[in-house]
């Protein structure tokens, strides 16, 4: 019986492998990866990465323009997090199993949430280019589209692993839909939702990075226009002011968090 | 009219105390940072909509001409420039694309994971990897991938190194995670029993932590597939990514991104289920 029971387990543990092995090769051959040059330029990359890419005395000079780049992209990724955030509310509450009016707004909430949020941003940066250019409003919306739906699918997560039963309780109590949703819905369950809109700030700050790159704005752009006149070190720069804001986000909502959860 | 000046009387006595609202809710720390949070989101938000860089963009204009845009992308899709089957057979790209990094990324991950679990080593080691990979994941993925393109050029190869980094960077830190959580106590027995370090590992934090392990590592797997739609895009790495790229940017064909749009949320919709599916099987299996 347990040498049936080992048998069948490495029975299917060699299946898996070989799947995994199958999928492994056709990707291989559809990509067109070179797996032995991929393995040979990765210390060519290091090499040449210590060689060239890291700031050097000049482009320090280059520095106010990156940072004032570096605030504008922080500003939209903020302010697109915080309005997809007020419209996520709204959609989660009518869309989560324990405070939603009806099955029918229920489904058709969750379903434009799963709209926008599988569209991806860069898809979403590129079909906004055509109407907005390159102003900040592009990448604007992009980004607020991304975060509605993230951050629908978050917060009725949230709704419903937090307050199930008080809902119950209040209902029972004979309270008004209103004062349910405001005295205990939205009090018990907003340090989660903190946490998970700074975590959306933090994604779309590197978010923002690639549609700036797509659309011709932000601190994207910067990096672009350096890395393709082969300013390497400028581009360096930005990179490592980029690293800089992001680890300083994270820390600041890791202290958030910490005191809120 | 006596009666009726007591009453009065007696209310005026009440009145001070009815008026002082008795305070439910106290004011602690993790109130305060809520609330204090909330304000500066708030006032950042409004100032970024005040210093947006609008370009004398007419935004009703533009927000009407957006809805045109979207009608005429989802309503008439068609494709143009390219077969349905090739269309189909670039989204496989894409998605061999994000085979690959996941795997990539999951099999050095695990080991990373391993030296990053404070249980499993000491907290030098730990914290030394832990810190490093912050430092990976801060920078941003298309960043990677055209870092690496100068040494290996643009294509495939670049952007699946690229990824590859991000998604070990990712997935060290979910993995290490939930080894973390395991009980210190059955590392302990076994240590006792007389196992070293790889029986441990094999024996018993891998098989206790490997729902998670597959549950987060799918994650990687969904969030790799957009990344490398991205990547196609915006650095040349071929797949569905590059066609949508080029019908916006060159063909500046709204319809053909609508059908391409179609197939990456298919994919993507699909792909949602079959996690869904997974995580419920597992749940009950486990």
């Amino acid at each position: 019986m347990q040498a049936d029971y080992f048998e069948k387990k490495k029975r299917s543990t060699r299946l898996f492998l070989a799947i995994l092995g199958v999928v492994t090769v056709i990707s291989i051959i559809i990509t067109e990866y070179n797996v032995v040059k991929g393995f040979s330029s990765l210390p060519k990359a290091v090499e040449w990465g210590l060689a060239n890419f890291y700031p050097t005395q000049e482009s320090l000079t280059k520095l106010p323009a990156i940072l004032d780049k570096l605030i504008e992209t922080l500003l939209v990724s903020i302010a697109a997090t915080t309005t997809g955030a007020v419209m996520a509310l709204l959609f989660a509450i009518l869309g989560s199993n324990t405070t939603r009016v009806n099955a029918f707004f229920g489904s058709i909430s969750r379903g434009i949430a799963t709209i926008f949020r599988n569209i991806d941003v860069a898809a979403w940066a590129m079909i906004l280019l055509f109407s907005f250019g390159q102003s900040s409003l592009t990448g604007y919306f992009a980004l607020f589209f991304g975060s509605f739906g993230f951050l629908t699918r978050a917060f009725v997560e949230t709704i419903d692993e937090v307050s199930g039963s008080s809902v119950e309780a209040l209902q029972a109590t004979g309270a008004g839909y209103f004062s349910i949703i405001f005295q205990s819905v939205i009090p018990s369950s907003l340090p989660q939702m903190i946490s998970w809109i700074l975590f959306m700030i933090e994604t779309n700050i590197r978010s923002a990075t690639l549609i700036g790159l797509l659309t011709g704005s932000g601190i994207g752009f910067t990096f672009n226009l350096y890395y393709k006149s082969l300013n390497y070190d400028v581009a360096s720069l930005v990179v490592v002011v980029i690293i800089v804001a992001i680890l300083f986000i994270e820390s600041v909502s890791n202290y958030v968090r910490r005191a809120v959860l | 009219m006596e009666a009726n000046e007591q009453l009065t009387s007696a209310k005026q006595l009440l009145d001070p105390q009815l008026q002082k609202k008795i305070r439910i809710k106290t004011l602690t720390k993790s109130s305060v940072v809520i609330r204090s949070t909330l304000i500066i989101l708030a006032l950042l938000s409004i100032y970024a909509f005040i210093s947006f860089d609008y370009k004398q963009l007419d935004v009703g204009e533009a927000v009407l001409s957006t809805f045109a845009n979207l009608k005429a992308m989802f309503l008439e899709p068609h494709l143009k420039h390219f077969t349905f089957t090739h269309a189909l057979y670039q989204v496989f790209v894409t998605l061999g694309l994000a085979f690959l990094t996941t795997l990539f990324g999951a099999i050095i991950a695990v080991f990373l994971g391993l030296l990053a679990a404070e249980n499993l080593t000491n907290k030098r080691v730990s914290s030394m990897i832990k810190g490093s990979v912050a430092f990976i994941r801060a920078v941003p993925t298309v960043l990677w991938v055209l870092i690496f393109a100068v040494a290996a050029g643009l294509g495939s190869v670049a952007a699946v190194i690229g990824m590859t980094f991000h998604s070990v960077s990712y997935l060290v830190k979910a993995y290490s995670e939930s080894f973390e959580e395991l009980d210190n106590g059955v590392i302990e027995a076994l240590q006792a029993s007389g196992a070293n370090w790889w029986q441990i590992i094999f024996q018993a934090v891998i098989p206790s932590s490997l729902t998670y392990m597959i549950s987060w590592t799918f994650l990687r797997f969904e969030i790799n597939f957009a990344v490398a739609i991205a990547m196609g895009a915006a650095a040349g790495a071929g797949g569905i990514g590059f066609d949508m790229f080029m019908a916006s940017n060159f063909y500046l064909d709204i319809r053909e991104i609508g059908a391409i749009t179609y197939f990456v949320l298919a994919i993507a919709i699909l792909l949602e289920m079959v996690a869904i599916r997974f995580k419920k099987k597992l749940k009950v299996n486990g």
